[in-house]
């Protein structure tokens, strides 16, 4: 079987770290992804950048509408997800407006995170 | 030349120099830091001597090469900046770039601003911080917030530019009209909260008025024949030529049915006027805003309030109902109305809205009311409804008016 592990923080709490803790989480981060990798239990995983960078995307009548953050009502729940790659939001857009679940749901675009080498 | 004159041309050219800058070097931050770069210089060296003869040409220079400098001198200075640099450094070279190839800067900065992946008031603010040129101070004191509050806001904006891929461009031929009409809202709301401000002690903020006229005039020249822009454009100028007469010299608020009408800017009118007709002759389907202009139109050659053409004008409404139907447009249908088959039958309208819950928290709904109400001679209900009007303005101007008109009912 797969599962989708999710993980849910206090952005603005963990935005607060100073260089030394966050350094350390990142390196137990990559002990613990290069863990799993090697255990064959890995698919895939990524870093999300904070919900401000978020936009929420709905379709209703037949018109795409977005608004600024992230999807925040507890009446629905998140039943899935796409990974796509996209040369930029407007396409992100677009492709989330496609998804059906848009016409009934919210679709939360949401940048991933690139670690500069 | 005087520091205040060296200020008109920033104002003047910011916007501009800005919107080349940040194609150029494809960061809105960096871009902003280059331009105050070459603002300092240009303080210094234009107090001295001549100004050149392209401003905004030898800014876009200068910031250019500051630009260069910060690049260095970050601390790490990796592959993709050298390139970035040695890119700058070719395109120093090159001759001054066509105006059409500015012009489009000029928009592609627009229609980044006003991207709706922006709340509308983080897409305001971004707006008139950046196209406009005003300081992050006077953004915050249009918004009514303190000056940090506002710097955050605008600093997360450019964080979601960049961190989330917002494209510096102008949308393609199947997005440009619907988010033409996103960069036509923002314009309006910045000049109706310059019209009547959402709350404070002043009726108005003039200088919001006239940034979103000057935003308008702009558009208009860089996407020309547009009924949407032409429109727009027509309706600001026109209750804008209004100004002189909307408020006493203490600040109170003088209704439509009061005016002095030769305080009507005349010329601005004028110009108005020969926008509406354009923005009607352009084919297609009728625009919202060239018909509120239309109607804007029918007030400004009215002679005197009895003499305006209140049929037409309540005609008018019933076009933008069904072009664009919405519960202020019911209301305002409905207060035309009233002056055509009278209050009574203008009420029935107001309360048939209220049933369907169509505008409830709008803060004029209660005035409108009062207003009828007082006109029917139901003076009870209009006082009451005067106290509804009262407790949902924040605008001191606008309860000193309804005050007024509980006064005047006692006489």
């Amino acid at each position: 079987m797969q599962y989708l592990l999710m993980i849910y923080q206090n952005e603005v709490e963990y935005a607060k770290n100073d260089a030394a803790t966050s350094q350390k989480m990142l390196a137990e981060y990559q002990a613990f992804t290069q863990s799993i990798v090697q255990s064959g239990n890995f698919k895939a995983g990524d870093r999300l950048q904070p919900t401000m960078t978020a936009t929420t995307v709905r379709v209703r009548e037949g018109k795409t509408l977005t608004t600024d953050g992230p999807f925040a009502e507890t009446r629905e729940q998140l039943g899935g997800y796409y990974l796509v790659e996209a040369k930029d939001l407007n396409e992100a857009i677009a492709i989330a407006a496609r998804i059906p679940s848009a016409r009934i749901g919210s679709i939360e675009v949401r940048p991933i995170w690139v670690y500069e080498k | 030349m005087t520091p205040s004159e060296i200020d008109k041309i920033f104002r003047d050219e910011a916007g501009r120099a800005l919107a080349t800058l940040i194609r150029l070097v494809g960061d809105f931050d960096l871009a902003e830091d280059a331009l105050q770069d070459a603002f300092a210089v240009a303080l210094e060296r234009w107090a001295a001597c001549e100004i050149p003869d392209n401003p905004r040409a030898w800014l876009v220079n200068v910031a250019r090469h500051k630009a260069i400098d910060r690049i260095r001198r970050r601390a790490v200075f990796r592959g993709k900046q050298q390139e970035l640099v040695h890119e700058l450094e070719l395109n120093a070279q090159a001759a001054d770039e066509p105006p059409a190839t500015l012009d489009d800067d000029m928009l592609r900065l627009i229609f980044t601003c006003c991207h709706p992946a922006f709340a509308p008031e983080v897409q305001v603010a971004l707006t008139l911080r950046t196209v406009c040129g005003l300081s992050t101070a006077q953004v915050a004191r249009a918004f009514l917030v303190s000056e940090e509050a506002m710097a955050q806001r605008l600093v997360r904006a450019k964080q979601k530019i960049r961190l989330a891929g917002i494209p510096y461009e102008v949308p393609k031929r199947e997005a440009l009209v619907s988010r033409l009409d996103g960069v036509l809202a923002v314009i309006y709301l910045v000049f109706t909260e310059g019209y009547v401000a959402t709350e404070g002690t002043d009726l108005m903020l003039p200088d919001l008025a006239i940034e979103a006229i000057r935003l308008g005039r702009l558009l208009d020249r860089l996407m020309p024949d547009r009924a949407g822009i032409k429109g727009l454009l027509a309706l600001m100028l026109l209750h804008d030529a209004r100004r002189a007469g909307r408020e006493t010299s203490a600040g109170d608020i003088v209704l439509l049915e009061e005016q002095d009408r030769s305080l009507w800017d005349r010329g601005q009118i004028d110009e108005g006027l020969r926008l509406v007709d354009d923005a009607l002759r352009v084919p297609g389907r009728p625009q919202p805003y060239a018909v509120q202009a239309a109607i804007a139109a029918l007030h400004a050659r009215a002679p005197s309030f009895e003499e305006t053409d209140w049929p037409q004008i309540a005609g008018l409404y019933g076009v933008l109902l069904r072009i664009n139907p919405s519960p202020v447009i019911e209301l305002n249908h409905a207060a035309a109305v009233s002056m055509v088959d009278g209050p009574a039958r203008a009420l029935d309208l107001v309360d048939a809205i209220t049933a369907r819950g169509g505008l409830s928290g709008y803060e004029l709904l209660p005035a409108v009311r009062a207003d009828l109400l007082r006109r029917l001679g139901r003076t009870e209900e209009a006082r009451d409804a005067y106290r509804a009007a009262t407790e949902a303005t924040q605008l001191a101007p606008l309860r000193r008016l309804y005050a007024r008109r509980v006064r005047e009912m006692d006489i």
